[in-house]
């Protein structure tokens, strides 16, 4: 039962090397490659209705900023995050709340009561009272929280992860 | 492609001449105890790519110290498998150079022409020792704690500069943040430093010189 085409020792062995090889590198940097992947791999989602307090204190017409804060457990340690949101109430009962965070590179942006416009002071972006990108590097509009309004008290509902 | 990029590359860097001087060398038929050396050397590669993926998620700071190595342990995905090998790989080296050392007196290896290959080997089982002593303290847990309590009242009880040595070890009178971060740094930047450097050298001397054959009845 002689083969037609024998495989010589030193490429029988040089397969069985190169086979081995990437079995072992394999074993080894899997493992490696998911340490330090890891912490991206287990981002949790978490979601939440914030109270920002009665309707009523809000002024018609006038972006007003609410601040919060949100805690999350990171590795070894809690990270307290700070977000803002501007609170624009239209009518007695109708209200848009936007993300203070700019849409180019996350900034914050800041309502200017002179200019009637929302400016991020990093690249200079502007947005209109509801939210439009008027001028600078911004692809799109401030986001826009979705918000409820229960016994005269606003909430506005905050999504992560 | 392969052969013509490694051709390329051998006529300006002469890879066949290293690997002739260093793996093709002359050598005397010994036994498996002659082979402690690289095991330890292996060891030694080990624990620094470990060590080095340790880094990534550990913090030399007392608040912290202890709930990052727990968060390697349960959060991070085979942070207990790079951990598990980076101890367990600590106390082989250890063992590994104490049986390399001695097999390399009772074959009488030490003598002319490799003195200074001894003598570099006693530095570098000081720093493994070191190593190990500096190592200890990270996790920052009971065992930790009072091992390095009692490790660095010891040198203290020395004459006139025992405590003297005992502050400097602990960078103040008692154990605390700054005997943590010295002792992280001496792990992870001074102890390597000295030991890459000595262990160049002590390689150097073996290719140079080869390693001694087994003593015979004449010897």
């Amino acid at each position: 039962m002689a083969s037609s085409h024998s495989i010589g020792r030193r490429d029988f062995v040089k397969i069985v090397l190169t086979f081995l090889g990437t079995v072992m590198g394999g074993i080894l940097g899997l493992p490696a490659i998911s340490y330090l992947v890891s912490p991206a791999t287990k981002i949790k989602q978490s979601e939440s209705w914030i109270s920002l307090g009665p309707m009523e204190n809000y002024e018609i017409g006038k972006p007003a900023l609410f601040s919060f804060t949100k805690t999350t457990i990171n590795g070894w340690e809690k990270t307290v995050n700070s977000y803002g949101a501007y609170v624009l109430r239209q009518s007695p009962d109708e209200v848009k709340v936007f993300s203070n965070m700019c849409t180019h590179l996350s900034c914050r942006v800041t309502w200017q009561e002179e200019t009637q416009k929302y400016t991020c002071p990093c690249h200079d972006g502007h947005f209109a009272k509801e939210g439009q990108v008027l001028a600078g590097p911004p692809p799109e509009s401030l986001h826009e929280y979705e918000t409820k309004l229960e016994d005269g008290t606003l909430f506005l509902h905050h999504v992560e992860g | 492609m392969t052969t013509r990029v490694m051709d390329w590359l051998d006529e300006r860097l002469g890879l066949t001449t290293i690997y002739n001087t260093v793996l093709d060398r002359k050598v005397p038929k010994v036994n498996w105890w002659y082979t402690l050396g690289s095991a330890t050397l292996f060891l030694f590669v080990l624990q620094a790519v470990t060590g080095i993926f340790l880094t990534v998620y550990y913090v030399p700071s007392p608040d912290h110290a202890y709930e990052s190595i727990q968060y390697i342990m349960t959060g991070v995905t085979f942070g207990w498998l790079i951990r598990g090998i980076h101890h367990w790989g600590a106390t082989l080296m250890v063992i590994s150079v104490f049986l390399h050392m001695l097999r390399t007196f009772y074959m009488a290896a030490y003598k002319y022409p490799r003195e200074f290959t001894w003598i570099t080997g006693v530095i570098l089982l000081l720093a493994t020792l070191g190593m190990g002593f500096t190592g200890y303290l990270l996790p920052w847990n009971q065992r930790a704690y009072w091992a390095t309590t009692v490790g660095t009242e010891i040198p203290g009880t020395a004459p006139l500069v025992g405590s003297f040595i005992e502050r400097i070890l602990r960078g103040g009178v008692e154990l605390s943040a700054v005997t943590l971060a010295r002792f992280f740094s001496l792990h992870i930047w001074f102890l390597p430093a000295i030991i890459l450097l000595v262990l160049g050298t002590h390689l150097y001397q073996v290719i140079r010189i080869g390693i001694s054959a087994v003593p015979g009845d004449e010897d």
